[in-house]
């Protein structure tokens, strides 16, 4: 069913139902008796007519041209694809959980309140922080609100000239643009040729430090490597009278080895779904939940869960909080996984996933760095960029490498990120991944860079052997088609 | 060993071979010492499936399910009928463990229900575009209110009183960090004072925000707030929805709506104690390249096949960054997929049919509840499935009376709005039967 090509509106076919209701088992009523004509539609929804079956057989069909985590190997650098643990999903949908409207009665809701509760003092001990936000959408969304409490912090001292966000330039974009979003001008703090953050240039941009808000570093940075002079960094921006932010996309390297709060960062943000297992869902949703350090819980967006005695309840007393950043408390869903993969990890196994991630990523680079040009050669953490192959085999791209690589069955690393590496290959295996999966996907790379010297239009030419070859996207962006019209 | 960990003691130690270091520790050695975190967390150590599993179980069950209660319970996340096949398509792991769709060749199942679900949202609002999804109803309204001011260039944004008021909070907060004004249009009898909107709209304006059916449940004028709106320059009317609603209500897009954006938990996603929901926002054609977040669009491949592909990403943080449209990332892939099943499987007659028995059945609720007297309707203006009653009761006394019958009551008004102490929301979807409403009835008159 690989050729199956069509859109759900293509395979209705009028009369045809997908459901049944109860009939109306109340009296009657004409909707013209109590709504305003002008209020209500006499015009048909433009809505597919299908059966259950056509549904199920068109998204079964769609599912078969996805590539997902449980297909096979998944080395985006910096998402973190790490396997999603099935219990995970069970314990969500369970009906206490899965059930449960969030304004119900707070003796109703007392295990949703303890979960979050438990939640927010697990995510505190890993990452060094004092208190928690779970209200949060995402990762950009946990930075968006981070930069909203750095803002608090600044304003209540009544220290507003403060209009600068410091971002290394290899920073996710997310950093730059959530500075923007948050009322800041991002300024960009230059990497070393080793990849670290240049502290004589962080020194440079701090200046004065008056117009300083702060800092927003990942630690390990995007190229997988520890900013070891983190304390120096943390103190100058200090000394500024800044904060520094820390952009836990990149936590999976230093579970139980090192933690954010310790490094002297005031804000840190988790993604749930790249650290604590959650799956990505094509997209999301994920979570992420913000930690600050104790001078900043005052201003965390309300409520926050507090316990007196045995009972668990809803807090809003806080008069200097930012206010809501989403509606109601977050990605419980979400959350209910995370803690799940808490508990199921325990101290020990959370210590060993990042142990293992770590492992698996400099061994990979070993396996690869003949073949592939490794710009700056060192121990990495979680995740490591390549610049491409190695010589001057400049006809073949990053680009290509990565549409080969479809043909073996792997989903790429991430491409063309951090922007500091020319041709950049940036590759994250996690934990999860077997070494005979690495030697697999290694055996896979070292024959492409072969085919490279040999027979370069394969690599031009590829992907080969996928449902759908290169599609245009220069057209998709010049003639956007958004819709289907019919 | 752990269950998702592979890695043989004999693995290790050749893996660290082939890296040319002695131990995992050495691997660590980059961190500084005076940061290198030397104690164990102070959490339990591993468990096994069947621990976990109860300790969890233990936990849901310190909760009221709505498997065990019946809820008349809404004010902004509703208890709707969801069709079987919903989870069974999104538990396909081909699609929950898929990453954002970066890699169309082996993306196109995420793209294509994308994009189906783009035209759906199009359909139902009557707009021309629609992007991929944002967080939930609340974020899509704060995300619209800054694309309406990057789009007018202006910076005062107007809102109902009658728009749900946790949105009216998230708004604010957000307002707040940019430096843009906020400014609340008082109600009159439940819905927006529109002569009041007439006074206060002015060529500052960038943006006019209600909602409709609102918070009290009371459809508002649309097409009058879109008149009023337009008579200052540029500035765009904002209208969120309850997208259930139109299955009997004028799309916003034929009122003259600007934008509009809504909640869709409500289309086949789990209740789930306030989240993942799934926002939606669309718009007019003409400020597609200032919508936030992802967007799908249709393209052919090397071989002219029809294919599909996340597009207009110049918009995007990855690729604009500090001048991105917003600093949105992930979308709510999942839940998206959740309410396009939901959308083609109730199709054009189920969505009627679940709006119109909502309708139904609040009206026969509000009948039924307000016939002895006791309680009085707070408004006498047009609903949808919610409506506000008032009576001489504390809104904590009514709801542990109704807890004890096993009854999720109404929303306390008084919470949020301190002239309608003593009013509670009350929701009705086509969940609901008489039995149910009918014991309502009774346990509320015996208070």
């Amino acid at each position: 069913m690989r050729d199956y090509d069509k859109l759900i509106f293509e395979i209705s076919k009028p009369g045809r139902k997908a459901y049944r209701l109860p009939p109306l088992d109340v009296e009657d009523m004409d909707l013209e008796e109590h709504i305003p004509e002008k209020f209500l539609s006499k015009e048909e929804l433009n809505f597919p007519e299908v059966n259950e079956v056509d549904v199920i057989r068109h998204y079964t069909n769609l599912s078969d041209k996805n590539y997902g985590l449980d297909t096979g190997f998944y080395p985006l650098g910096s998402c973190t694809m790490k396997y999603n643990p099935k219990i995970n999903e069970d314990m969500a949908r369970l009906s206490g959980f899965a059930n449960v409207h969030p304004l119900q009665r707070e003796d109703c809701i007392q295990g949703s309140l303890q979960l979050l509760y438990e939640l927010d003092k697990a995510l505190c001990e890993i990452a060094g922080m004092d208190r928690m936000t779970l209200q949060p959408a995402a990762g950009a969304h946990g930075e968006l609100t981070g930069l909203m409490l750095i803002k608090a912090y600044h304003e209540k001292r009544g220290d507003t000239k403060r209009d600068k966000i410091i971002v290394p330039d290899s920073a996710h974009g997310t950093n730059p643009a959530t500075a923007s979003m948050a009322g800041y001008k991002a300024v960009e703090v230059k990497s070393t040729d080793d990849g670290i953050v240049d502290v004589e240039d962080l020194k440079k941009v701090i200046g004065d430090g008056d117009d300083i808000a702060g800092l927003m570093l990942t630690n390990p940075n995007t190229l997988g490597l520890f900013e070891k002079h983190i304390v120096e960094m943390a103190e100058l921006i200090h000394d500024a009278g800044g904060l520094l932010y820390y952009d836990g996309a990149n936590a999976n390297a230093i579970m139980g080895h090192a933690r954010p709060g310790d490094m002297g960062f005031d804000v840190v943000h988790f993604n749930i779904h790249k650290t604590f297992s959650t799956p990505h869902g094509g997209g999301g949703p994920g979570a992420g939940p913000v930690g600050v350090k104790e001078h900043l819980v005052e201003f965390l967006p309300t409520p926050l869960v507090e316990k007196d005695g045995e009972r668990y309840f809803l807090d809003y007393d806080y008069p200097n909080s930012i206010g809501k950043v989403k509606d109601f408390y977050g990605h419980f869903g979400i959350l209910v996984r995370a803690y799940t993969y808490i508990l199921t990890m325990g101290r020990d196994g959370l210590k060993k996933a990042s142990e293992m991630a770590v492992l698996n990523a400099n061994y990979l680079l070993s396996q690869l760095k003949d073949d592939y040009y490794l710009p700056i050669d060192t121990i990495y953490k979680h995740e490591f960029v390549l610049g491409g192959l190695k010589g001057e085999q400049l006809e073949v791209r990053t680009l290509d490498i990565a549409k080969r690589l479809l043909d073996f069955g792997f989903h790429p690393p991430t491409v063309y990120f951090p922007l500091i590496i020319r041709e950049a290959l940036m590759i994250e295996p996690t934990e999860t991944e077997s070494k005979e999966t690495l030697d697999e996907f290694a055996k896979a790379m070292k024959q492409i860079a072969e085919e490279a010297r040999r027979d370069p239009e394969i690599l031009k030419e590829a992907p080969h052997d996928t449902i759908v070859r290169r599609p245009d996207e220069v057209r998709a962006a010049r003639n956007p088609v958004l819709k289907y019209e019919g | 060993m752990y269950p998702y960990i592979s890695h043989t003691p004999d693995d290790e130690q050749k893996m660290l071979e082939a890296i040319g270091v002695s131990s995992i520790d050495e691997l660590f050695e980059d961190i500084p010492d005076e940061v290198a975190f030397k104690r164990e967390f102070k959490l339990d150590k591993a468990k096994s499936e069947l621990e976990v599993r109860s300790y969890m179980t233990e936990l849901s069950k310190k909760n009221c399910s709505l498997d065990d209660l019946t809820c008349f319970l809404g004010a902004g996340a509703y208890d709707h009928y969801i069709p079987s096949i919903v989870d069974h398509i999104i538990s396909r792991s081909e699609f929950y463990t898929s990453y954002t769709p970066y890699q169309p060749e082996i993306s196109q199942g995420t793209l294509q229900y994308l994009f189906e679900y783009q035209t759906l949202i199009c359909n139902l609002t009557g707009m021309d575009v629609s992007n991929a999804s944002l967080y939930d109803g609340g974020t899509a309204i704060a995300e619209a209110a800054l694309m309406s001011t990057s789009v007018t260039r202006k910076e005062e944004i107007i809102i109902s009183k009658t728009v749900r008021p946790e949105a009216r909070r998230i708004l604010k907060t957000y307002a707040h960090i940019q430096g843009l004004k906020v400014i609340e249009v008082d109600m009159k009898d439940g819905v927006t004072d529109l002569e009041q909107l007439d006074s206060l709209v002015s060529d500052n304006t960038s943006s006019v925000i209600i909602q409709s059916p609102n918070f009290f449940g009371i459809i508002e004028d649309i097409e009058e707030t879109a008149r009023i709106t337009h008579k200052a320059k540029r500035a765009l009317l904002i209208t969120s929805v309850d997208p259930i609603s139109l299955g009997i209500l004028r799309r916003p897009g034929d009122l003259g709506a600007d934008i509009v954006v809504g909640e869709a938990q409500g289309m086949g996603i789990p209740l789930s104690f306030g989240g993942p929901y799934l926002g939606f926002i669309a718009a007019r054609q003409s400020h597609v390249r200032k919508l936030p977040g992802r967007i799908v669009g249709e393209t052919i491949d090397l071989d002219g096949k029809r294919s599909y592909v996340l597009t207009l990403s110049a918009r995007e943080q990855h690729i604009r960054r500090e001048k991105a449209t917003s600093n949105i990332c992930s979308n709510q892939g999942l839940n998206t997929l959740a309410a396009t099943v939901y959308m083609v499987t109730m199709g054009k007659e189920g969505l009627r049919e679940v709006a119109e028995q909502s309708t139904k059945k609040a009206h026969y609720a509000l009948k039924k509840l307000t016939q002895s007297g006791k309680y009085k309707p707070l408004f006498n203006q047009p609903f949808f499935k919610e409506f506000a009653l008032t009576s001489d009761l504390d809104p904590e006394l009514i709801s542990s009376k109704l807890r004890d019958a096993d009854i999720i009551g109404g929303y306390d008004l008084g919470q949020d709005y301190p002239q309608y102490k003593n009013a509670v929301l009350y929701a009705v979807t086509e969940k609901r039967t008489k039995a149910e409403i009918d014991k309502l009835s009774s346990v509320l008159e015996g208070i």
